[in-house]
């Protein structure tokens, strides 16, 4: 089931709705505002909508320049041009002389579909948590945007928002609670822990009812805050269910492997497996053919589960 | 100008040379030609237009000076220190562990620094967006951005002045101090960015071209800069790399981080002993 909403819509009423009480609220777009549908923004509040066309660097830069005069600036683009396409801007600009600005990368991973390899990032919450002090989170769906989005707005700090533009399959309702910093759990598992995000976490939970199916118990456990990511929720997973899969949108290199593996290593080190583009640019197609053609399906993740299990 | 505060601001320039080199020369090795390039544009700004006080340094209302050519930052930090944002005592601390002067300019660092630099080309982008800001809010507060020639070679320099033109931030000014010079060679020779003006003005700034080392004409650009309405401003400065110190400038493309010996400091800030 998908959600009713397109993520797009929910990201720019939550700013309308924050922007009523709080003029800090900006939006800086690069020519994309179209396409993630920040229009209504634009009309609500033109004196503080900037677009600067084509020019993702300008964008990062302007944004650092209104945030170091108390503005929280909101800048997107493609989650590739959001990121590797200005990364010194950011580092610099942003992180390192630490404004506040918030960076919304769109169609993350597969989710470019057809706009293909140029256009699809594998890397980019790779990149950014790379910089010191960088916060980076992935919503899961639109009632966990509308319910993070208040608090992104609260902390005062260079982040970075991983989001997809269109309807995400729905996790979550509106009665749900999230903490920016804690880890979701959705089940308890004896047997292993899915540790997944993205457009992964409803993949997790239908490969763990098949493997339930199967007779294992596999716990699923939300990672939507990559950094700094929930430390304790990972040890507590290791150590009750002792193997860990995670399954990510993004290449293995940098990403949420990476940063799971950071703290089990550290830690307490039990088996691990990866469900994510191994190390490979993308490519045109759409989410069924993409989803098969890098492993990231559920099945895909039952069967790693499955090895990791063994591995025990 | 009178010549009164014509000779109260060239006697200031020469301060703030003497600081320059001294805290350059502390340390033995620095980034000293291109700081002393824009001395001159530094303390006419610091010394009579911009609405900055040392008592109050992040007042919202305040003018804000982007260095966006971090590694000009000692010839900042002497105006910052001569004016007492922090104990002149500090400039002997440059690029030391722990320092709060490093080499490149650091917003969190040094009180009275207005925008972090260092990688060239993105101080203009900051400008534009704290100029924005202004415009928003509806204050009256004023924001200027150094580049340099070489760092103009960047294209991020080329998106934030086109944006800056088509929004006609006149509360902006822009300088480019056009010495001449980048780390390899002539600017020129390497990849030549005039005609400088002819540039500006078909980015629909508002375009002023002057001798960067004379503090009458700077005084005179930026009066005009600033009442200039609706249009950003961009003022080319043709300047010396190292100028007002024959030892520096005669070095040539060599200056532009260069060993300074104790007795060349000593000798030309009449300092012999401590």
């Amino acid at each position: 089931m998908t959600d009713n909403m397109e993520m797009r819509e929910v990201y720019c009423q939550a700013l309308i709705d924050s922007a009523k009480d709080d003029d800090r609220i900006v939006v800086v777009e690069a020519d994309l505002m179209n396409c993630i549908k920040t229009g209504p923004f634009k009309k609500a509040y033109p004196d503080r909508f900037f677009n600067v066309g084509i020019a993702e660097a300008n964008m990062i830069g302007v944004s650092a320049g209104l945030a170091t005069c108390g503005k929280i600036p909101f800048c997107s683009s493609f989650g590739t041009f959001a990121t590797r396409r200005c990364y010194d801007q950011i580092f610099i600009s942003v992180a390192y002389s630490k404004q506040n600005v918030k960076i919304v990368g769109t169609d993350p991973g597969i989710c470019a579909e057809i706009n293909g390899g140029t256009h699809m990032p594998l890397e980019d919450m790779g990149i950014m948590r790379g910089i010191p002090s960088m916060l980076c989170v992935e919503p899961t769906d639109s009632a966990m945007l509308k319910a993070l989005m208040p608090q992104i707005i609260a902390y005062d700090g260079a982040t970075y928002i991983r989001l997809q533009r269109k309807k995400a399959e729905t996790v979550y309702t509106e009665k749900d609670n999230f903490d920016l910093f804690k880890a979701k759990t959705i089940r308890e598992g004896k047997d292993a822990t899915i540790i997944a995000s993205g457009i992964m976490v409803s993949k997790a939970i239908e490969a763990s009812n098949t493997l339930k199916d199967m007779g294992y118990d596999v716990g699923v456990i939300n990672t939507f805050t990559w950094k700094p990511i929930d430390e304790q929720a990972i040890i507590d997973c290791a150590k009750k269910s002792g193997a860990i899969v995670v399954a990510e949108n993004h290449n293995i290199r940098n990403g949420l492997f990476s940063a799971v593996a950071e703290v089990v290593v550290n830690n307490c080190p039990v088996p691990m497996e990866s469900v994510a583009v191994m190390d490979e640019f993308g490519e045109v197609g759409k989410m069924p053919y993409l989803s098969e053609r890098f492993s990231l399906r559920a099945c895909d993740i039952v069967e790693k589960t499955l090895k990791v299990i063994k591995r025990k | 100008m009178d010549k009164e505060k014509l000779e109260y601001l060239q006697s200031k320039a020469l301060d703030i040379r003497k600081l320059t080199v001294e805290m350059i020369g502390r340390l033995g090795v620095g980034h000293i030609g291109g700081a002393l390039s824009i001395v001159d544009l530094l303390t006419v700004l610091y010394y009579d237009i911009a609405n900055v006080t040392p008592a109050d340094p992040k007042n919202p209302d305040r003018d804000r000076v982007v260095m966006s050519k971090g590694h000009a930052g000692p010839a900042l930090y002497s105006v910052l220190a001569d004016k007492g944002y922090f104990p002149i005592e500090e400039i002997k601390t440059l690029n030391q562990p722990k320092t709060n002067l490093p080499s490149h300019c650091d917003m969190n660092k040094t009180v009275g620094i207005d925008m972090t630099a260092g990688s060239l080309g993105q101080g203009l982008s900051c400008a534009v967006g704290m100029a924005l800001a202004g415009k928003i809010d509806k204050k009256d507060y004023k924001v200027f951005c150094i580049l340099g020639d070489g760092e103009s070679q960047e294209g991020q320099v080329w998106e934030a002045l086109m944006y800056a033109g088509n929004t006609g931030l006149d509360n902006l000014v822009i300088f480019i101090d056009n010495n001449g010079m980048q780390i390899d060679g002539m600017t020129s020779d390497i990849n030549s960015i005039e005609p400088l003006d002819e540039k500006s003005k078909a980015f629909n700034l508002h375009t002023q071209r002057i001798n960067g080392n004379d503090i009458e004409a700077i005084e005179n650009a930026l009066n005009v800069a600033l009442n200039t309405k609706g249009k950003c401003s961009l003022i080319v400065l043709d300047t010396v790399k190292g100028f007002g110190v024959d030892w520096v400038s005669e070095k040539g493309v060599g200056c532009h981080s260069m060993s300074v010996s104790e007795e060349q400091w000593r000798k030309f800030c009449g300092k012999e002993k401590d």
